[in-house]
């Protein structure tokens, strides 16, 4: 980020410079500075979902987990009986449709976090980072590579995944148009909020082997007490407290709004879905994201 | 900046990296169109030099202008001006040649034609490889094709024959030759004297963080260094002599032996030799001066 301050600053001086510019010389290259910013983010996300599709090990990892995941509890508990079926056994759903959303909110986090925290501190290590940081690439064009990128992606990997559990395990999807638009503000924040918190993070390591080390535990970590593999309200109070600080915790009760019947609201905590909740903590970790992306990404460690 | 002819301008740099000294005072110009040749031994300063003036490291101390701009405020426009070529390549071993530099192309205002770079870089039947698949002296040549392919005025080119076979290195040297009389300004590392003499114009040689010398290629380690050496042998025993006028030497060597001197060789020292003299003297220094502390 500091350097697209730098050029800012250097445009300015330029504008300055020049006697009898025009009063909105400044403005227009700064105009100009924005659309070839954006114009090369665009020419960025093409590159790197070419990049990324012939990585065959990331493609599973992060890219079929969920898919895999879901499919892996769908078949071991296909013979459990429903989830919040009556004494008699009747009503209730079963473990797949059960398991979605979580699922859907996992593929969002790993999309995000795992891949590109992994992926950008690769790029740091292999030299990628430094070759971008000495050619006339913006920052920001970087980064709308690696979140468009990233979107294309996630929004594959949950069109996938919804299509297995429909098809393969006959789960219901909502018909009702605002429980799509629901879907679409939380996976949107989501993914964005991964991206940034992913990009963050891959300050961390301290090279590119050890990425993988520092981030996959972290992230399966909030998988296990975010209400992703285990019910959420199985967890002891004080785990749910600290799960309810990161933003997963979040992301999969949205998804559960969208994809659980109503009645399964009560057992959430404090009895709702809690909707305003879920945008306004991943809209403060996206703002966190941004803040330490801003303070910690550097195109190179300097003087190392 | 006070001579506007000059792309490069450094005073007195230097760096230290936590209390260890890097650089030590490093002085130079490079003035627009030359090639700049920084000639030195590992962890001379060369690769530290560069790289300051390419704005990934920041000095310690000293002033450093390149194309008119401190490099470490240097910004997208300064950037898209020049081209960078580093020690080490980098990466995206899953696209394709074209499609690598056609992506890069992309990042500037008047780029060169693709393919007229590629054929340049001798890669022409390797385009649709992908980079992860060739060799590392294939590597390399994409890494020059990148550094050359937004047609910058200055041309950062750190050690970049290391892994190439003799012919490469010889188109390697016409594609520089080429660049030369476009105008583009070059500064060089490289460990290869024969490379520096070929290309250079002026170098300098830098060893332990300062400059040992610094001049055109005819005149660097001075006049005395470039007296030739006569060696002959007589009754086994090996005789030589510098001298400015080997040819009379010779004759008189002739003369005196009424016939041909055995192993007689007239040695007109080559850039490599007088390298290596500056630098061993330099180093005897360091160690004389150490000597005295000690």
């Amino acid at each position: 980020m500091s350097n697209s301050t730098t050029t800012t600053r250097t445009s300015a001086r330029g504008a300055r410079g020049t006697t009898a510019g025009p009063a909105g010389g400044e403005k227009s290259r700064r105009i100009d500075s924005l659309g070839r910013s954006i114009r090369l983010g665009i020419s960025r996300i093409g590159y790197e979902l070419r990049v990324y599709s012939r990585q065959g090990d990331s493609v599973f990892f992060t890219f079929l987990f969920p898919i895999v995941m879901l499919s892996i509890f769908a078949v071991a508990f296909s013979n459990a009986g429903n989830i919040g079926a009556a004494p008699d056994g009747t009503g209730g759903i079963s473990f797949a449709a059960y398991y979605l959303p979580g699922m859907v909110a996992a593929g969002m986090l790993l999309s995000g976090v795992q891949n590109l925290g992994v992926d950008i501190a690769g790029e740091k290590g292999d030299g990628t980072l430094k070759r971008l940081g000495g050619s006339p690439l913006p920052v920001i064009s970087y980064f709308i590579g690696k979140i468009g990128m990233v979107l294309v992606s996630a929004v594959v990997q949950a069109a996938l995944l919804l299509l297995v559990a429909r098809i393969l395990f006959n789960v219901d999807v909502p018909t009702d148009p605002a429980k799509w638009l629901t879907f679409a503000w939380v996976f949107l924040l989501g993914v964005i909020t991964s991206c940034v918190l992913g990009i963050a993070l891959s300050a961390l390591p301290r090279s590119g082997k050890s990425a993988t080390a520092v981030v996959i535990p972290i992230v399966l970590l909030l998988q296990f007490i975010s209400g992703v593999y285990l019910q959420f309200t199985m967890l002891p109070e004080w785990l749910q407290n600290v799960a309810s600080i990161f933003p997963l915790k979040w992301m999969a009760q949205g998804m559960r709004s969208v994809f659980l019947p109503e009645g399964f609201a009560t057992v959430e905590q404090g009895g709702t879905w809690n909707l305003p909740w879920v945008a306004i903590i991943m809209g403060v970790w996206f703002v966190v994201g941004l803040l330490l992306t801003r303070m910690t990404f550097r195109w190179i460690r300097k003087d190392t | 900046m006070t001579n506007s002819d000059n792309v490069v301008s450094v005073t007195d740099l230097r760096k230290s990296y936590g209390g260890v000294t890097g650089l030590d005072g490093v002085t130079f110009d490079i003035r627009r169109g030359e090639t700049f040749a920084l000639l030195g031994p590992n962890g001379a300063g060369k690769s530290t030099t560069i790289e300051i003036l390419e704005g990934y490291r920041d000095r310690t101390s000293g002033d450093a202008s390149v194309l008119g701009v401190d490099p470490q405020r240097g910004g997208i426009d300064w950037k898209a001006r020049i081209g960078i070529v580093l020690q080490s390549t980098g990466e995206s071993g899953n696209v394709t040649v074209l499609e690598q530099l056609t992506h890069f192309a992309g990042y500037y205002e008047n780029p060169r034609d693709v393919g007229e770079v590629i054929d340049a870089v001798g890669l022409a039947d390797k385009a649709k490889t992908r980079i992860g698949k060739l060799s590392g002296g294939q590597r390399r040549r994409v890494d020059v094709a990148l550094g050359i392919i937004g047609r910058p005025e200055l041309l950062f080119l750190d050690e970049p024959t290391t892994g190439f076979d003799p012919e490469a290195r010889r188109q390697f040297w016409t594609l520089i030759d080429g660049l030369k009389s476009e105008g583009t300004t070059i500064l060089l590392t490289t460990h290869y004297l024969d490379e520096a003499a070929h290309l250079a114009d002026r170098a300098a040689v830098i060893n332990a963080g300062r400059i040992v010398d610094i001049g055109t290629i005819d005149e660097i380690g001075g006049a005395d260094a470039r007296v030739p050496l006569v060696r002959w042998r007589r009754q086994g025993i090996r005789h030589e002599r510098r001298t400015a006028e080997p040819a009379a030497l010779v004759a008189q060597l002739h003369a005196e032996s009424h016939g041909e001197p055995d192993g007689l060789e007239v040695i007109r020292p080559s850039l490599e030799d007088i390298y290596l003299n500056l630098v061993g003297a330099s180093r005897a220094d360091a160690l004389d001066a150490e000597a005295v502390l000690a």
